[in-house]
């Protein structure tokens, strides 16, 4: 029963896990950047929605579309700012400038919210608890799964049924021939950053009802975020979602047998896969 | 700063034309050796200038993470294997000291100890890991860093989370244990041990293995087309930088006399470490200096400043240094200040050279 239990928790957080992954193999797609700082703006996302909630008093149900807002201007603005002038400069120089991003944003947190954890008192979704035979679903962790799908699944959709999403898939395949055939790729990679840290402003406000919001809290996230994109192979959407699904089921599942290890059975299952198939599970390069 | 000069000295060689070799390369090299003297004669005479137990404190810490730095260069900027994992072979230099020391040893016996532990670890995690590629080889790195660091964390045997202590003994070179009132022992021995890595690090790249490593770096397929083993290079490079780095971490336990999980092997080590090098320059040999001394003095000031370990300020400067330097300068900082002395030493030479027209044609007629 502890297993089944275990298995139902891991597929409900895997799947905010997948949306994180979603935004980030998102920008790697279009890009060919992988943003290190991902863990750090789902952890701004957080706080935009824990300030949402303590200070105009919004349930994080709606700061959903704050985070969404938010980061989706964090994220343009990112792009114009810095990621533009990287592109086509030396592996090296990318991952470093993320990198920085990162350094600072967690500085950044630091400075203005300070070190201490905070938690949004008694959210609406709190209020539910569902008991399905003996396994127990709470509230929250059923809102994070329905949000996380939901948004997984317009997020899939925008890229693969709209014109917008024709001309983000272009631009990923061949920038030059997309730019050739009438394509502003500067405006598709701006809306890439855009739609893809939007991703983490909405799992943001889904992970405030349960977790607390530290400067430290996007971390462990951002991790599992790039094993999982590495796993699903960088670039595939439909490849991250699985691969978040996986990861936070092999998390629960590790954690209920020996807790020390539960990041270690992830970590594992990363290096497993990607030394056998270096392109991850769906990946094609 | 000055003495990062010998670097472009010895590449302009190959670049300028044979007529200008020669005045170009001794006047480079004249300079470039007054400034490393300079810089030594700073390093040599900072602790009796400075003599406060803050800066005391700088100045070991500097040095030590100068070193580590160094070492991720080998790695990082020649081989340009990038890695977010070099916290690993530190905290195994570390715990070999402080492990061996407490059952005993001289702890200058466990520093070739834990330079080989490290050094064996480097090249069993680098035979599966370098087969990935740039962004598959930094998480990865990620990955086999918080592995060591959940091991550690739960092994009782190694103090788990609430680390080892070395029992203090008479102070001495022996024991390599200094009054804490005057540290300048310790800060001599981490200057040293730059220097030893410095001049190693030196000779491996500045021939035949240097240009191999930066050829795997630019292209490894064209390297391995040229008949580099770019396989046998990579091992190479994580071999030099587990050795330099561990030694760098067993420096540091003696130090502190004290080594947990969060001091040596926590990802924010390894953060630290890529900063000192990334923001001095990467692939230089002295930009970890600087990058270490910057590094190591803001991180103290701020918490000293701000009476908390974790105000942040720092980290905010440092993250927004690094995005700016990579955008004005991937070089990192040396190359930012060598260029300001080109250019400063180009309009000194200018306006030599004009005043001497203008005196050339005052005596003409």
């Amino acid at each position: 029963m502890d297993l089944v239990q275990v298995i139902v928790s891991g597929i409900l957080i895997g799947s905010i896990y997948s949306l994180v992954s979603v935004g980030l193999t998102l920008i790697f797609g279009v890009l060919n950047i992988i943003n290190f700082a991902h863990g750090s703006y789902l952890m701004i996302g957080m706080y935009v929605a824990y300030y949402a909630w303590s200070v105009a008093g919004l349930d994080p149900l709606i700061g959903i579309v704050v985070g969404a807002v938010v980061l989706a201007a964090a994220g343009w603005l990112t792009y114009w700012l810095v990621i533009r002038r990287l592109i086509g400069k030396s592996p090296l120089a990318q991952i470093i400038s993320t990198f920085g991003i990162l350094v600072a944003l967690q500085g950044l947190a630091q400075v203005a919210f300070g070190p201490n954890d905070r938690a949004v008192a008694n959210p609406v979704a709190g209020r539910l608890n569902l008991n399905i035979g003996q396994i127990v679903v709470t509230g929250p962790q059923l809102a994070g799964f329905l949000g996380a799908v939901l948004f997984t699944c317009l997020v899939a959709l925008l890229i693969n049924r709209t014109e917008v999403g024709t001309a983000i898939r272009a631009t990923g395949e061949d920038r030059g021939a997309a730019a050739l055939m009438g394509i502003n790729v500067r405006r598709v990679d701006a809306l890439t950053w855009a739609i893809g840290l939007s991703c983490v402003g909405i799992a943001g406000a889904l992970l405030v009802n349960s977790y607390p919001v530290d400067p430290n809290a996007g971390v462990t996230f951002g991790v599992i975020a790039f094993f999982a994109v590495a796993l699903g192979g960088f670039g595939s959407i439909v490849g991250a979602s699985i691969a978040g699904i996986i990861l936070g089921v092999a998390q629960n599942v590790a954690a209920l047998y020996a807790p020390q290890y539960a990041l270690v059975a992830l970590v594992g299952i990363y290096l497993v896969i990607v030394l056998i198939r270096p392109q991850g599970l769906l990946g094609t390069r | 700063m000055v003495a990062q000069g010998t670097a472009p000295a010895g590449e302009e060689v190959t670049s300028t034309p044979a007529s200008t070799v020669g005045s170009r390369f001794s006047g480079s090299r004249w300079r470039a050796g007054a400034g490393l003297g300079l810089v030594l004669v700073v390093l040599l005479i900072f602790p009796h200038v400075l003599a406060t137990p803050f800066w005391w404190n700088v100045g070991i810490l500097a040095m030590i993470f100068a070193t580590a730095g160094l070492a991720w260069n080998v790695l990082g900027g020649y081989a340009g294997q990038i890695s977010f994992g070099n916290a690993l072979f530190f905290g195994a230099g570390a715990y070999s000291t402080v492990v061996l020391v407490r059952a005993g040893w001289s702890p200058w016996l466990t520093f070739p100890v834990g330079a080989a532990i490290a050094a064996v670890l480097g090249v069993l995690i680098g035979i599966p890991c370098f087969r990935l590629r740039t962004h598959y080889f930094a998480i990865a790195t990620i990955a086999v860093a918080e592995i060591a660091d959940v091991v550690v964390n739960s092994n009782s045997s190694l103090g788990a989370s609430s680390g080892l202590n070395i029992p203090i003994k008479p102070y001495g070179l022996a024991t390599l244990q200094f009054s804490v009132l005057n540290p300048t022992p310790y800060y001599y021995a981490a200057l040293i041990l730059f220097g030893l890595a410095a001049l190693w690090v030196w000779v491996l790249v500045r021939g035949r293995t240097g240009a191999y490593l930066r050829a795997v770096r630019d292209s490894e397929p064209a390297a391995s087309a040229s008949g580099v083993h770019a396989w046998r290079m990579k091992l190479l490079a994580v071999a030099v930088s587990a050795i330099i780095t561990a030694v760098a971490g067993g420096l540091y336990a003696m130090y502190g006399l004290f080594v947990d999980p969060s001091l040596v092997l926590d990802l924010s080590v390894s953060i630290d470490i890529v900063l000192v090098a990334v923001l001095g320059g990467a692939a230089t040999l002295f930009g970890p200096l600087i990058g270490g001394w910057l590094l190591i003095a803001l991180q103290q000031y701020t918490r000293q400043e701000f009476s908390s370990s974790t105000s942040g300020l720092d980290l905010l400067i440092f993250g927004v240094l690094i995005v700016l330097i990579v955008l004005v300068e991937p070089g990192g900082l040396s190359v930012l200040l060598g260029r300001g002395w080109t250019w400063g030493d180009a309009k000194v030479q200018r306006f030599r050279q004009a005043r001497q027209a203008a005196s050339g044609a005052k005596e003409a007629p």
